[in-house]
């Protein structure tokens, strides 16, 4: 039996004093994704008429690696951040919600350290052939 | 995991079908969900066809005329039958509202009426609605203040403090925003819901409150605010006109603004 009053319940563990910082981040990146991406989509279909050379050479150009390490990082960071809003909506099993929250964190994390490290490793070292 | 779907002993299944009365013109088929939780039978779905011509206008006139005339088992809570109480939310052809100002003309060719979404039922078209009352109670509705009343008379607010309560006090606690909002239906325990974060802002902009701070203090939790998602089902459904969502979106704005 619960013998906890309605109100006891409703209050619960009370406030976590904390939310704004992530709910702010995710609609900031949301914000800078949305030019982002269009540049990171109008580049992309731009693929099947460039060479191997030309692409390596468009990825060393400061602008371009600056931009597409941007892009990589703030989508992959705002990704963690939404999936981690789905874990909290839908997962209620305690375990599994801290599987799925460090799974997805690390997960992002070394999605985020592979892919800088390859775009660093062309710009700084070139690509093969 | 949030359960998506409904456990077997809430499956709804056919019920009784009550027949137009002899020497009706305007027929309505009206649906009512049934369900007496101590009867140990399932949730019931039966059919009244009621007579138009002997009945007032809206969907609580004819769930009034079922329970006097047709089947006084039928159970759901009323009051005020103008729109002032919000006894009468339900879901009726599955919008939440209030039956009372639901007219039977704006509806589908058959009524379906079920009790307010995701809540215990009691009977019929009566929900639970503890919960709900708790999570109002615990943001404490009611003014908060350090300074004494000035002697002589009532706290003093211009007529532009007060124009910001507009949309807001206007609220009558039906739950049907609450109730419709998914966030709600899956984590409803700890997610105030949009009646209560409504409300709760009323308490936020009052002028005459002395615990802004304490208030949105209270509201920062990632579930207790921030479940909302915006999906805008409250401000779709209200009964009222007023607009949940927009007095949540402004609580976070607040909780950014005071970080500046």
């Amino acid at each position: 039996m619960n013998y906890q009053t309605p109100l006891a319940r409703a209050r619960g563990l009370g406030s976590a004093r904390q939310g704004s910082q992530d709910w702010w981040q995710q609609r900031v990146s949301a914000v800078a994704l949305a030019p982002l991406s269009l540049w990171m989509a109008v580049n992309l279909s731009l693929l099947p008429d460039t060479t191997y050379a030309e692409v390596i050479h468009w990825m060393s150009l400061p602008w371009n690696t600056i931009l597409l390490l941007s892009f990589i990082l703030l989508t992959l960071y705002h990704a963690m951040m939404g999936l981690q809003v789905v874990i909290e909506d839908y997962v209620h099993n305690d375990w599994m919600k801290i599987i799925g929250m460090l799974g997805i964190k690390i997960l992002t994390a070394f999605l985020a350290l592979s892919t800088a490290f390859s775009v660093l490793r062309i710009v700084f070292v070139g690509g093969h052939g | 995991m949030a359960d998506f779907s409904l456990p077997k002993n809430s499956k709804v299944q056919p019920g009784k079908t009550w027949s137009a009365p002899v020497g009706a013109k305007r027929i309505k088929r009206i649906e009512v969900y049934r369900y007496d939780p101590e009867s140990g039978e399932n949730p019931r779905l039966d059919v009244f066809q009621i007579d138009l011509d002997r009945c007032a206008p809206m969907v609580l006139d004819a769930l009034l005329l079922i329970k006097n005339e047709i089947d006084p088992t039928l159970a759901f809570r009323r009051s005020c039958r103008e729109g002032v109480c919000g006894s009468c939310s339900m879901n009726i052809d599955g919008h939440n509202t209030l039956a009372c100002t639901k007219a039977m003309d704006d509806c589908d060719e058959v009524i379906r009426i079920y009790p307010l979404p995701h809540l215990s039922v009691v009977k019929d078209l009566v929900p639970d609605m503890t919960h709900f009352y708790a999570q109002y109670a615990a943001i404490k509705p009611w003014i908060v203040t350090q300074t004494p009343p000035p002697a002589d008379r009532e706290r003093l607010q211009s007529k532009e403090e007060r124009s910001k309560l507009d949309g807001l006090v206007e609220c009558i606690l039906c739950a049907s925003c609450s109730t419709s909002c998914p966030s709600y239906w899956w984590n409803g325990d700890r997610y105030l819901g949009p009646a209560v974060l409504l409300q709760s802002y009323r308490w936020i902009v009052d002028s005459r409150d002395e615990t802004t701070g304490e208030r949105l203090d209270e509201l920062e939790d990632p579930f207790k605010l921030y479940r909302c998602h915006t999906i805008m089902n409250c401000t779709d459904t209200c009964p009222k006109g007023l607009n949940p969502a927009k007095a949540i979106a402004e609580i976070k704005k607040l909780l950014v603004e005071r970080q500046k």
